[in-house]
């Protein structure tokens, strides 16, 4: 294939190995694009079963309540339910998608207990016949609730008159005993001490849904060998068939996972939501079972990408170096962990941004609140980060009447330099990134910042 | 229950209608034509729409015992054997799928408007796709795909008038 634009070789060349590139720059068609064309690429949901039965879940009213009955008989009655599921059907009723990579508590569960702590949390799914009789069964489920305080907003959360909602007993995910992901180097204070101006600016996102136009689902079929055949549209195959194996306290041998076609995810289809029930449902009416999302549910209860809230003080000489960087930043994860302990880890380690800074302080707090729970989402963690990041970068060049290009490139990381998590920077590229991104739209830069390179040592008063 | 007949990409079709079955789900769960996505089932995605008499409708939201004596045309009957429509292949060469979902319901809009207006400017081409969702590309690789097999098809209607 042709090259559709001829590829830059000069950046870097001593570094790359011999060999020309091969592939880049050529035009590769996607080994897909035919049966999205046709209509013949295979989702999940194009599959038909002749017994299918389906899967709709009784969720929660309230945002925070004590469960204290739920009553079942009238779903019962609704002509072709089969059976209602709750957390006792369940074997081990927790999720643990972060028990997989060593992260406790595991404090989700599969259906809830003697409490909810978010509005749409699943307490009873119902199995039936059809989708209607499914609708209908679980609208009839009846809960008793007692309502309890709510917290919506991450630093309420935090305030020591709070109502914990949590029961390992702080609003916070505990990072090896610390009240926050932690980050320090150098010394902030005697920065900003040297610091001609102080700059603090607070940044806040709200949560933002994938909003997929294929919802969250699968089909789950019994097999003659006992194992469960699991067609899913989600992301992460493997682990939908830990997890699931897990929660179903099954070997992993007993399911057989087929996906890989997935109708939108970016990030929203990585927390095995659907599986475990539909197993459980086809085990228990040992028929094929189906669990979709509707449109509404994708939007209220499947995770969206966290809030945050960051402070961000910076200590900036008056030509424009940055002396200290201290960062406050709160994950809205919701009313359960999923991901965001570790989206929180992937922050703090984002942080100061791609600038070399002699003093950095960040706590990067995981807080719980009773909002819908928040998970993946394309970069999560370091997207609204760099928003908050690169807003206040552009803030302080304007407040210094600086440009922001020699602002950033002033500032920006080079090999060789150690970056506040001890690690020494290799294979930077923002300085020529920024030079050629400057020529492409023809903002002129002096020469003495062309002439910079992400090669040349930073000099001991750079 | 009633028996709907109709014409779907050319062939004769009949199916048994349940009381509140919508045309998406008769043409997937009864027909086996499974190209039409459900998206939302609340007319507000596009990844459903199919031509009804030559006309693009959402068919999550049209009630399956309407369409008897309809023609009905689906993604699945574009293609003539391995030869692509020319909608079909300016998305395969320009780039316009990504996840795949909504295409079958943006290319029927697409064919939908160049039966009515075959040499239609970009805005005619955003207005004609715009109830169809797409989360993947951001539209612009669709757009221009529409507009290339709207050239392909005057090219191709100029050589026929030369013959």
């Amino acid at each position: 294939m042709p090259r559709v634009n001829p590829i830059d070789t000069e950046y870097f060349k001593d570094e790359r190995k011999a060999g020309d590139f091969t592939v880049i720059g050529t035009t590769v068609q996607r080994s897909d694009a035919l049966g999205h064309v046709t209509g013949r690429t295979e989702f999940f949901e194009d599959r038909t079963f002749p017994d299918l039965a389906h899967v709709k879940i009784h969720r929660s009213a309230h945002h925070h309540a004590r469960i204290d009955s739920v009553d079942c008989s009238e779903a019962l009655k609704v002509p072709g339910v089969l059976r209602v599921i709750t957390h006792r059907d369940v074997p081990s009723n927790w999720y643990v998608v972060l028990r997989l990579i060593g992260i406790e508590p595991n404090d989700e569960p599969v259906l809830a207990e003697d409490r909810v702590l978010y509005k749409g949390e699943p307490i009873v799914a119902v199995v039936a016949d059809s989708e209607a009789a499914a609708i209908e069964g679980a609208a009839r489920v009846r809960v008793g609730y007692t309502e309890l305080p709510a917290v919506f907003d991450v630093e309420e959360a935090l305030a020591p008159d709070a109502p914990v909602i949590k029961q390992a007993g702080t609003n916070y995910f505990v990072y090896e005993g610390h009240h926050a992901r932690r980050l320090r180097f150098g010394d902030v204070e005697r920065g900003f001490a040297q610091s001609d101006r102080i700059f603090e600016w607070r940044y806040s996102s709200a949560p933002i849904e994938h909003a997929p136009t294929e919802t969250t689902g699968c089909i789950v079929v019994p097999q003659s060998s006992g194992r469960l055949l699991i067609h899913s549209n989600t992301q992460a195959a493997f682990f939908t068939l830990d997890n699931t194996a897990l929660i179903l306290d099954r070997p992993f041998t007993d399911l057989q996972v087929k996906g890989g076609t997935v109708g939108g995810g970016f990030g929203g289809k990585v927390d095995v939501m659907v599986e475990p029930l539909a197993c459980i449902a086809a085990t228990l009416t040992n028929r094929p079972v189906k669990f979709v999302y509707t449109r509404e549910e994708e939007m209220q209860v499947s995770s969206p990408r966290a809030a945050e809230r960051i402070y961000i003080k910076d200590g900036v000489t008056n030509d424009g170096r940055i002396l200290a960087r201290k960062v406050m930043l709160y994950v809205d994860a919701g009313a359960y962990s999923r991901h965001s302990p570790y989206g929180t880890t992937k922050a703090c380690a984002h942080l100061p941004g791609p600038y070399t800074i002699p003093n950095v302080y960040a706590d990067c707090h995981c807080v719980y609140t009773n909002r819908t729970p928040s998970s993946a989402m394309r970069g999560f963690g370091v997207t609204i980060a760099d928003f908050a990041l690169e807003s206040q970068m552009d803030r302080i060049a304007r407040a210094l009447d600086l440009d922001p290009l020699q602002f950033r490139l002033r500032n920006a990381y080079r090999d060789g330099d150690l970056k506040a998590h001890r690690k020494v920077a290799e294979g930077t590229a923002l300085i020529e990134v920024i030079q050629r991104a400057a020529a492409l739209v023809g903002h002129e830069l002096p020469d003495e910042y062309l002439a910079l390179t992400s090669t040349t040592p930073r000099g001991e008063k750079a | 229950m009633k028996i709907v007949s109709l014409r779907v990409n050319g062939a004769g079709q009949a199916f048994i209608a349940r009381p509140g079955t919508t045309l998406l789900l008769a043409l997937r769960e009864q027909l086996g034509l499974t190209g039409a996505k459900r998206g939302c089932a609340q007319g507000a995605c596009g990844s459903c729409t199919v031509l009804l008499d030559g006309q693009p409708v959402v068919s999550c939201l049209v009630p399956a015992v309407t369409v008897d004596g309809a023609e009905i045309a689906t993604i699945e009957g574009l293609a003539d054997g391995q030869v692509l429509s020319d909608v079909q292949q300016a998305f395969l060469d320009g780039f316009a799928t990504q996840c795949g979902f909504c295409t079958p319901g943006m290319i029927m809009s697409a064919e939908a408007l160049l039966d009515r207006n075959p040499d239609p400017t970009r805005d005619e081409v955003n207005e004609a796709i715009s109830g169809n969702v797409c989360r993947c590309t951001g539209y612009e690789p669709i757009v221009s795909a529409v507009l290339d097999a709207a050239a392909r098809r005057r090219s191709r209607a100029g050589e026929g008038a030369k013959l």
